[in-house]
């Protein structure tokens, strides 16, 4: 009896901690929003893209060059991929998700077929402007590629979280927690840029 | 399972001062001081160790920095070379207060470049918490060459002066087989730029950082969290009741039982001091090493790549 209490009380401050600390209180909110910032970082990234792509439209059209269907079809797919915008909340929906890579994946090809076209001008790749324009493209990729790269990391990390003891007690019952969603290559590699030889 | 041991079975004594009376448990009485902490050990052996290992490390390799400024991984260069390009580069960040880092790199393993050169910062935390670091990576085997760029840089050295950099200064003279040059004409283009009044750059890398970065604490403040809970239910809880109804604990004549590492019991363990130094220390260490160039700077992708 009396090695019965003792053992309680040895075992109840333990217990207790643990379930103080671990039951996700804290920690899921947390791993939620490290999660949403890196998804903000994402977004800010294709944004940054959009507006390049921009530029390149601009640079290309300046210099004269006839591709106007290609044109014409970048920017068609800009201004698609500019309206498809998912905010931190709708990231636990993977249709929303989806939909947000399926248009910037669209923006991706176009952009690969007027950077492939603008190969045909040497003089455009000779341009400094345009060789910026490009360094920033191919920079920017870059970026986007680290901020998914983030950002599925920290999607994973909530994620398990949320599902393996003992924070799924908190998760359930206090945060009513909903898996997110990672962003994934809906084919290989299509999160990554058209990688474009600039052959310099 | 260390957990099994709390079962007081047979001559094994009882850890955590469960010795209800002393008589049946423990004949001869005098193995139990020594005993009782060598049962107790392995359970906070294995809590420690569970706890240094949680921030696991997942890693690929890379070549150890050293501070120097330069790591000649490839060897491009030779002592002399090195010698003085390491002078350059710790009196440019002297200067700028800002780090730039020369690496040669001998093998990508199979990484391309702009991946392998964030993390490679990352890595190695290039810059301090403003993320003010800057790398020059060049990959012999693969004739690569990247300036990699801290967030906090993003706006100082921008993709587009990068790429100019890597196509003007460096990419022509590795062409022409002078490595040396290239990396010193390199170092110096980015030295300029780096030596910029930072007062325009610093409005600019402050709007980048906040928009860009919030991450990276972590380990630190869970390991606090754990040790200021350890001494809540151990030290502070067990002398609370240990001065209101201590007899109770006491009652088989043992000498501060409950406590793990309470003042009472802190003689028993007196030797072995090693616990204070293990746990917390060695996690907490690797967070700034060196006031040089690796001050916790972290990298997205930011900078040019380019080839020769």
């Amino acid at each position: 009896m009396s090695l019965m209490r003792r053992f309680s009380t040895v075992l109840l401050p333990i217990v207790g901690a643990l379930a103080l600390s671990a039951c996700g209180i804290n920690s899921v909110p947390t791993a939620q929003e490290e999660a949403k910032a890196k998804w903000a970082d994402v977004q800010a990234q294709y944004q940054r893209r959009s507006n390049l792509v921009g530029n390149l439209v601009a640079t290309v059209k300046a210099a004269g060059k006839q591709e106007q269907d290609t044109l014409v079809k970048v920017t068609e797919a800009r201004a698609k991929a500019t309206s498809v915008q998912v905010n931190a909340e709708d990231l636990s929906d993977p249709a929303k998700v989806a939909q947000f890579q399926a248009a910037q994946a669209q923006l991706s090809q176009g952009l690969g077929r007027l950077l492939a076209s603008v190969e045909a001008y040497p003089d455009l790749k000779t341009n400094e402007n345009y060789l910026n324009l490009q360094s920033q493209l191919e920079g920017t990729e870059n970026r986007i590629a680290v901020a998914i790269r983030d950002y599925n990391g920290a999607v994973q990390a909530y994620n398990t979280r949320i599902r393996t003891f003992p924070d799924a007690i908190g998760a359930k019952i206090i945060h009513g927690a909903k898996p997110m969603t990672p962003f994934q290559a809906t084919t290989p590699g299509a999160e990554e840029a058209p990688k474009v030889d600039f052959g310099n | 399972m260390p957990i099994a041991t709390l079962a007081p079975t047979g001559r094994r004594p009882a850890p955590f001062g469960l010795t209800p009376s002393k008589a049946h448990i423990f004949p001869s009485g005098k193995d139990r001081p020594g005993g009782r902490w060598r049962s107790i050990a392995p359970i906070l052996l294995l809590i420690l160790a569970l706890l240094a290992l949680a921030p696991s490390a997942w890693a690929q390799s890379f070549p150890t920095f050293d501070d120097k400024g330069v790591v000649d991984a490839a060897n491009l260069l030779d002592p002399a070379q090195e010698q003085a390009l390491s002078a350059k580069l710790i009196a440019q960040k002297q200067a700028s207060g800002r780090s730039l880092v020369v690496a040669t790199i001998p093998d990508l393993q199979g990484y391309d470049i702009s991946d392998y050169g964030y993390r490679l910062g990352r890595d190695w935390k290039i810059g301090d918490k403003d993320s003010n670091g800057a790398l020059l990576i060049i990959a012999p085997a693969e004739r690569k060459i990247r300036i990699e760029v801290g967030y906090g840089l993003e706006g100082v050295l921008t993709d587009a002066v990068t790429s100019q950099i890597i196509r003007n200064a460096i990419s022509p003279r590795f062409k022409a087989g002078d490595m040396v040059g290239g990396i010193n004409a390199g170092v110096d283009e980015i030295t300029t730029l780096l030596a910029l009044p930072p007062d325009q750059a610093k409005a600019r890398v402050a709007a980048a950082e906040a928009a860009t970065r919030k991450q990276d604490d972590g380990g630190g403040g869970i390991i606090a969290f754990w040790i200021i809970l350890f001494i809540v239910f151990f030290v502070a809880l067990p002398l609370l009741s240990r001065a209101k109804g201590g007899k109770r604990y006491r009652s088989g004549g043992g000498s501060g039982p409950i406590i793990i590492w309470g003042p009472g019991a802190g003689s028993d363990w007196g030797g072995s001091s090693g616990w204070g130094s293990g746990g917390g220390g060695s996690s907490w260490g690797g967070g700034d090493s060196g006031g040089g160039f690796s001050g916790g700077g972290s990298f997205g992708g930011g900078g040019a790549s380019g080839d020769w």
